[in-house]
């Protein structure tokens, strides 16, 4: 399978999905242009983190006009894998691929830290590598990540199980203090009803090797190359899943 | 034609910047402010529109891509006419 990440003015953190896809995930993997309109035959899109247009207007507001992302969301209509992460988080909500907003986080601050998140739903595209309640650590960094969607829509995502992950503490419990940004319901990332995007806050592209001191944000990718290939990915040494936790 | 349109949160969504000036005025003892909701302005110069065009036009760019309809709420007015 091929991924393709998307390129905007502003995308920070292109290279370093480029670069987990490419050589830690070791899957081919391309660059696409924001103005393209080729998707390069891709099995799955991912819009990386970053500043796409300066979060001008609003975090993601002006990347959906994009010409590619016209082809991405009809690549996402088709049953394409969309990932979006952080920026690409927003850019999805923007374009209405996801439902729900992003407020300032509650506390004003950019936040730029390691959290953890619980697997809400372990029986999607973007999860099954790992098992429901399984706490991840992996980092965010943003200003724009206090989740909230209308309290009628956010019926509708609970009742359709389309929250994926949820902030909680260490220990898997949902609490006020893990849920930095304020996000509604401690939601740090949902997917669509049809299940095929995915959009989630926090950088599992930055906790996918061991030297950055988290591999568990390697569970998304393996869970798309599980769900593409119907193929498992070659185990991690169970050695290397302990002392990863400072 | 210029207009100017006002975007702020609806009154359902939390507004944390406008709650931190309002602490801030309380601070300095504006006891008054009883709420503050932050928003965005913009100015749009529009050329070739009558009256009524205006009127269907500004409210469909503030809704498509000024204002986020999930969060945001929009009022806008006519600055000037010619």
């Amino acid at each position: 399978m091929k991924f393709g990440v998307v390129q905007f003015p502003g995308s920070n953190c292109d290279f370093d999905t480029f670069h987990v896809l490419r050589d830690v995930i070791k899957r081919p993997t391309v660059m696409l242009w924001h103005k393209d309109h080729d998707l390069q035959g891709v099995d799955c899109v991912v819009l990386p983190g970053g500043f796409s247009y300066g979060d001008y207007l609003r975090s993601g507001a002006i990347a959906r006009f994009s010409p590619l992302m016209q082809e991405v969301k009809a690549f996402a209509r088709r049953g394409g894998r969309v990932l979006g992460i952080c920026n690409g988080f927003q850019i999805l909500l923007e374009l209405g691929l996801l439902p729900g907003a992003m407020l300032r986080n509650k506390n004003l601050k950019f936040l730029c830290q390691h959290v953890h998140v619980r697997i809400e739903n372990d029986r999607t595209d973007f999860t099954r590598a790992g098992r429901k309640g399984q706490v991840l650590r992996i980092p965010i960094a943003h200003f724009d990540g206090n989740y909230y969607a209308p309290p009628r829509v956010l019926k509708e995502i609970e009742r359709r199980k389309q929250v994926v992950f949820r902030y909680c503490d260490a220990g898997g419990e949902l609490t006020d203090a893990a849920n930095v940004n304020g996000s509604l319901a401690s939601i740090a990332g949902i997917r669509n009803e049809a299940g095929n995007v995915l959009g989630l806050m926090p950088h599992p592209e930055r906790a996918s090797e061991r030297i950055l001191g988290s591999e568990d944000g390697r569970t998304v990718f393996d869970s798309i190359i599980l769900s593409l290939e119907r193929a498992k990915p070659a185990r991690r040494p169970a050695a290397s899943r302990k002392a990863r936790h400072d | 034609m210029r207009v100017r349109i006002l975007v702020s949160f609806k009154d359902s969504v939390l507004d944390p910047q406008g709650q931190t000036v309002k602490n801030a005025l309380h601070t300095m003892g504006y006891e008054a402010v009883k709420d503050v909701r932050q928003g965005k302005v913009f100015e749009l110069d529009l050329e070739g529109v009558t009256r009524k065009e205006a009127e269907a036009l500004v409210p469909e760019v503030a809704r498509r891509v000024l204002a986020n309809p999930i969060i945001e709420k929009f009022d806008w007015e006519i600055l000037k006419v010619r």
